[in-house]
């Protein structure tokens, strides 16, 4: 069943207190009360230290915390909820894969692909794995619209890489790329593929098995469930014999002063006490998402960015960064404003009641690979409204003016 | 609508038709501050002799409060012994950290324009970072070094 947009914000109890537009969604999404009511439940209800206890109680939060895993597996059509890893956030998932899975196959004289898009989170991880290996990174460019060439990457490739981490959507320009043959490609030289999914999760339909990644890192925050639950989704095979990142409770089988066997997959990548809590939320989250349908959000952030790239494109004076056509979007518009700071428009905007963000994003290289400082980026998501649109657009028309240019 | 008061005329103004943004000739001292999270940048330049600030300029971009609040600055310091200027630069500082009495706010002409930082964190060290130059020529002269507002006021 379709629902109007009226009936999904009545969903949002922070759309009732504020008129604000708030368009800064890929830093972080807002929660519906659903999401916020399930926590509530937990930890009213159900809340005791998961595994650890031989009473129903801490029974039940295991049953809950593993009941979002599976819920999460489906979600991502994993093969099997053990390839579901919870983390803080997809940060601390890349640096547990940079680390693990660095530690496992990386020796001196090997080579990583990344790209000068990336977020600093797919970033740095893999600098750090490489000096700890004596291994290499090496930088694909985008093309003009943001995406990545497969041609590219071949040129790359050698057969001494061994890993190749992309970003899935950018969080600058929004655009996407054919992932699933980029992670081909890699395979071919024997590579492990890493996909950044924290802005292509919660904004289109996510499938592993048919993309055919080794590992998928996000954050339930982006897409509606509580700050502080992540996800690292990685291939049973690879889980299997990676080392732990982090040590500590409830991550083992034995422990004697000189030796550990470490426990079964998940379990040996979550050390210490769960977020049992976020876990319940983010569930909660995809059976929002779910009941919306995965579509039906795909067709009206579509809707949106093509109103937002068509208004914004008529502006004068108004650079916007990627693709030259609403599709590259994904509801996410990174932008200049000639002889205004960033800062200054995004704080122009603010007066007029537009929540935007400036700055370079968490991606200084791709600013440094553009030539530009930094930027200003509103992006959308499928609860805001036409309305909001027309907000934006007003807001970016007012700024010149407002900082004293007569056009 | 929190922050109207912060883009008022008499900033705008300041930031589009600076009156002290050019370089000086034959400086006495020159020291830069940079603002490396948001990319303000301004060199500030004075003319100082026997403790009186004679003439002033900056070169530099940035946003427009930092480009601003920095002529703003020079345009009150300029023709003042450096011991009033010092005490402009404290006058300044309670201004943004909101605890400044309405006397105290006349002294600062124009630059009291900015009051309203106080209610911004994230702009204070964009406003603060031409004084904290000015400051760290005063106080250190020659052997003063680059300054950053980095983990300056919150």
């Amino acid at each position: 069943m379709i629902r109007t947009i009226e009936e999904i914000r009545q969903d949002f109890p922070f759309f009732s207190g504020t008129d604000l537009a708030y368009l800064d969604n890929s830093a972080t999404s807002q929660r519906p009360r659903a999401v916020i009511e399930a926590v509530e439940a937990y930890y009213y209800h159900k809340n005791a230290n998961p595994f650890r206890g031989l009473y129903d109680l801490s029974v039940e939060a295991t049953e809950a915390y593993e009941a979002a895993r599976e819920r999460v597996a489906g979600f991502i059509n994993a093969k099997d909820s053990s390839e579901v890893i919870f983390t803080r956030n997809a940060s601390e998932s890349l640096n547990l894969v940079a680390y693990s899975l660095g530690s496992l196959v990386l020796t001196p004289g090997d080579e990583m692909i990344c790209s000068v898009v990336e977020h600093h989170s797919n970033l740095l991880p893999w600098q750090h794995a490489a000096k700890r290996a004596g291994a290499t990174v090496k930088y694909m460019t985008p093309e003009a619209d943001g995406s990545f060439a497969v041609e590219k990457l071949q040129e790359l490739l050698t057969e001494k890489t061994k890993i190749v981490a992309l970003t899935a959507m950018s969080n600058v320009f929004g655009q996407t790329s054919d992932i699933r043959a980029l992670a081909a490609e890699a395979h071919k030289v024997g590579a492990y593929f890493v996909a950044d999914g924290a802005q292509s999760v919660p904004h289109g339909k996510t499938d592993v098995q048919a993309l055919d990644v080794d590992f998928l890192a996000f954050s339930g925050h982006k897409m509606l469930a509580p700050m502080g639950i992540g996800v690292l989704y990685g291939k049973e095979k690879l889980l299997d014999r990676m080392p732990p990142f982090l040590t500590g409770g409830e991550m083992i089988e034995t422990v004697s002063l000189d030796a550990v066997t470490y426990a079964e997959l998940p379990h040996k990548f979550e050390a210490g006490t769960v977020n049992a809590g976020g876990a319940v939320g983010l569930a909660a989250a995809i059976d929002y998402i779910e009941a919306i349908g995965i579509d039906e959000i795909v067709a009206r952030e579509a809707e949106l960015s093509r109103m937002a790239y068509h208004l914004i494109k008529e502006i004068p004076h108004i650079e916007l960064l990627g693709a030259e056509n609403p599709e590259g979007h994904h509801g996410i518009f990174t932008f200049r404003v000639e002889g205004v700071h960033p800062h200054d428009v995004a704080a122009i905007m603010a007066e007029q009641g537009v929540a935007v963000r400036a700055g370079h994003h968490c991606a200084e290289p791709l600013h440094q690979y553009l030539q530009i400082p930094s930027t200003t980026r509103a992006s959308l998501m499928f609860y805001n409204t036409e309305e909001e649109i027309e907000k934006l657009a007003a807001a970016m028309r007012n700024i010149r003016p407002f900082m004293g240019y007569k056009d | 609508m929190q922050n109207r008061t912060f883009y008022n005329e008499i900033l705008t103004e300041h930031n589009m038709h600076p009156i002290h943004k050019s370089p000086l000739i034959e400086p006495t001292a020159s020291l830069r501050g940079v603002n490396p999270s948001c990319g303000d940048d301004v060199t500030l330049q004075l003319k100082i002799r026997d403790g009186v600030i004679e003439d002033g300029a900056f070169i530099g971009d940035g946003c427009a409060i930092s480009q601003a609040s920095a002529d703003m600055m020079l345009e009150l310091v300029i023709g003042r012994s450096v011991e009033e200027a010092l005490s402009l630069k404290d006058t300044f500082m309670k201004m943004i950290k909101g605890k400044v009495t309405e006397e105290e706010l006349d002294l600062l002409e124009e630059a009291s324009s900015l009051q309203d930082i106080s209610h911004m964190p994230a702009r204070v060290k964009c406003a603060v970072l031409g004084w904290r130059t000015l400051a760290e020529i005063l106080e250190k002269g020659e052997e003063g070094e680059e300054v950053t507002t980095e983990d300056g006021l919150r």
